[in-house]
């Protein structure tokens, strides 16, 4: 891994290997014993998390009778075409709101993400890499906006959207996501870590103005930490159910978690929205569980670098 | 951090004229870096917190009892309302049980599963690593709908348990929130963790497996303490996670009717809000945010000075 291996040079041999070679004076059996206890209890809790998620990859493929009354872990006969109709009524239910949702959702945590990224990456690498007076003032602001979480700045922002009459936009939700102190602490400790200064002496020589050098050469080298200061933000922004609650009352502007929880709660008035609810959650989490697993090469590097600190 | 303007090993004379020409295009550079972010900040977090602060120190005053409502300078009214709030301060204390009981499970949990992932013992890690990790792409608000499905004694796959046990009754249902919390972010700080496992240099254990020690052993006095800072992270997060609970228990009471309005601290700020009575419920995030920055503060501070001593 990229971080283990930049704050600790390590053998050249796998480091797994090396400490499987490890206790030889304790007999085979003490060992398989350990080995199989180890093995009971991962397996136990791969259940505990997976189940439910299983759950409900199955239950999306039944109908709303068919919920409680057909074996709950295991498929129908229908589970194919019934998916699928589910995924159909999904799409056109009240006008094809889910998929304003998720392109909703696409706004607010995508493109936040990405320009939030950006704007975090240029500040904590100022940080990082220029000497200049009130550089340590700024940081200690952002520290202490780290420790400020998105959900207490919910009813400060809907207070100053309401003076300018710009609450149940989508900038009320947009706009705020931008900013992420989390991402300037990382970009600030990536950046000191793998951009050498001579390098940038170097582009000086060369005749390349600063703002080039970064986006030229530094965001190449900040890459894994750019990946995961992207991802974080993006669940941050996905997961953040406070503001847009508080801000949005038109259905329209709602991002997916909350479009979901609006029909869950009428699911006493309308049971028909029972199988859309299911339906809806497991597209909701598909694109940020792909994002995950496509993009795990940077951020389990990157992830390193905030936690070694 | 050496600065980067101060060229380290180039003492000689062209190079101090060309800093001194350069100086000026690099501090151009770090206000073109710092600004987005910092206008951002300053528009989504500093004035917003003031405004709330300000708004918190009004009061509506009605001319008779149909005259229109106007805001007045009520100095520290609403703090006298906050503090004479039973129902908030039931919540602050229902927050900080359940971040006493929750938090230390769940990095007990992430821990113990870093330290077997790091260790000889298992096969099929990456497995393991992603299935744990899986969780935490499925926002708050999904994660409560799916354990809200489960926890139902009538649409549970698990009847056999739920009928039983009544997760979502008043007695239990602060608890069944804790599962659903420490389910989803589980795998999030064992990455944490297990990163900086990763980062500690393979020669210390080595060394202790030559004096003959045990893998228990290893992990006990060596890893452990190595990880303590990242363990210290993953606690400050998790304690101000604590504190702004609000996506899963607004979620599941639709599920359940024990859980009231006023249920968390954030909870009671929305009901608030909702009322409205902004100028109570800035009061309201004001203290709360107070509390959380203070026990983060203090928490951080006292482990500190415990690893250095």
């Amino acid at each position: 891994m990229t971080a283990a291996s930049a704050t600790a040079p390590q053998q050249p041999q796998d480091a797994d290997t090396g400490r499987a070679n490890g206790p030889r004076s304790r007999g085979p059996r003490q060992s398989m014993l350990s080995r199989s206890a180890a093995m009971l209890i991962m397996g136990v809790f791969t259940l505990y998390f997976l189940t439910p998620i299983w759950w409900l990859l199955v239950s999306s493929t039944k109908t709303g009778g068919e919920i409680t009354g057909s074996a709950p872990l295991w498929f129908t006969a229908e589970s194919l075409t019934t998916f699928f109709g589910n995924l159909g009524n999904l799409f056109t239910y009240g006008d094809g709101l889910f998929g304003r949702w998720l392109v909703n959702s696409a706004i607010y945590a995508g493109l936040g993400a990405l320009a939030g990224t950006v704007i975090a990456a240029m500040c904590g690498y100022a940080l990082a890499k220029y000497e200049f007076r009130g550089r340590e003032a700024i940081f200690n602001v952002v520290l202490s906006g780290v420790l400020v979480p998105a959900t207490a700045l919910a009813l400060p922002l809907f207070l100053i959207f309401s003076e300018v009459n710009l609450t149940n936009t989508l900038w009320a939700v947009f706009l705020p996501s931008l900013v992420s102190p989390f991402g300037v602490y990382l970009a600030r400790i990536y950046a000191a870590a793998s951009v050498p200064g001579e390098l940038l002496e170097a582009a000086r020589l060369d005749g390349s103005g600063e703002v080039r050098t970064f986006f030229t050469v530094s965001t190449r080298l900040m890459a894994p930490a750019l990946v995961t200061i992207f991802l974080f933000q993006f669940v941050a922004i996905w997961n953040n159910f406070f503001l847009p609650l508080i801000m949005l009352r038109d259905q329209a502007l709602f991002p997916v978690t909350l479009g979901l929880y609006a029909w869950n709660s009428q699911i006493s008035q309308i049971p028909e929205l029972r199988p859309l609810v299911i339906v809806g959650a497991l597209v909701s989490i598909l694109p940020l569980i792909i994002a995950f697993l496509g993009l795990q090469r940077f951020w389990s590097s990157g992830l390193g670098a905030g936690g070694v600190k | 951090m050496t600065a980067t303007s101060i060229p380290p090993a180039a003492p000689e004379a062209p190079a101090a004229t060309r800093k001194n020409r350069s100086s000026g295009a690099q501090r151009r550079a770090v206000a073109i870096f710092i600004a987005p972010f910092a206008v951002l900040f300053l528009a989504f977090y500093a004035v917003p917190i003031v405004f709330a602060v300000v708004q918190s120190l009004l009061t509506v005053e009605r001319e008779g009892t149909f005259g229109p409502p106007r805001q007045v300078f009520g100095g520290l009214t609403q703090y006298e309302q906050v503090f004479a709030n039973t129902e908030f301060w039931q919540s602050v204390g229902r927050v900080l049980v359940f971040g006493a009981v929750q938090v230390p499970i769940m990095l007990g949990l992430a821990l113990l599963f870093a330290l077997l992932l790091d260790s000889p013992l298992l096969k099929g890690k990456k497995f393991f690593r992603l299935a744990f990790f899986a969780p935490y792409a499925v926002p708050g608000v999904i994660a409560a709908i799916m354990w809200g499905f489960l926890y139902s004694p009538s649409l549970s796959p698990f009847e056999a348990v739920t009928s039983n046990i009544d997760f979502l009754s008043a007695e239990l249902v602060l608890w069944a929130i804790a599962n659903i919390v420490t389910w989803v972010y589980v795998g999030y700080n064992m990455l944490i963790i297990y990163s900086s496992l990763l980062a500690i240099p393979t020669e210390i254990y080595e060394a202790a497996r030559l004096d003959g020690a045990s893998n228990i052993q290893i992990a006990w006095r060596i890893k452990i303490p190595l990880v303590i800072p990242a363990i210290i992270l993953t606690a400050v997060f998790s304690i101000i996670g604590t504190l702004q609970l609000l996506a899963e228990p607004q979620t599941l009471r639709s599920f359940s009717s024990a859980i009231s309005s006023s249920f968390t601290p954030n909870l009671a700020v929305y009901t608030t809000a909702s009322v409205p009575n902004y100028n109570l419920a800035a009061a309201f995030s004001v203290v709360l945010a107070l509390a959380t920055f203070a026990l983060s503060f203090v928490f951080l501070k006292s482990t500190q000075r415990k690893v250095t001593q």
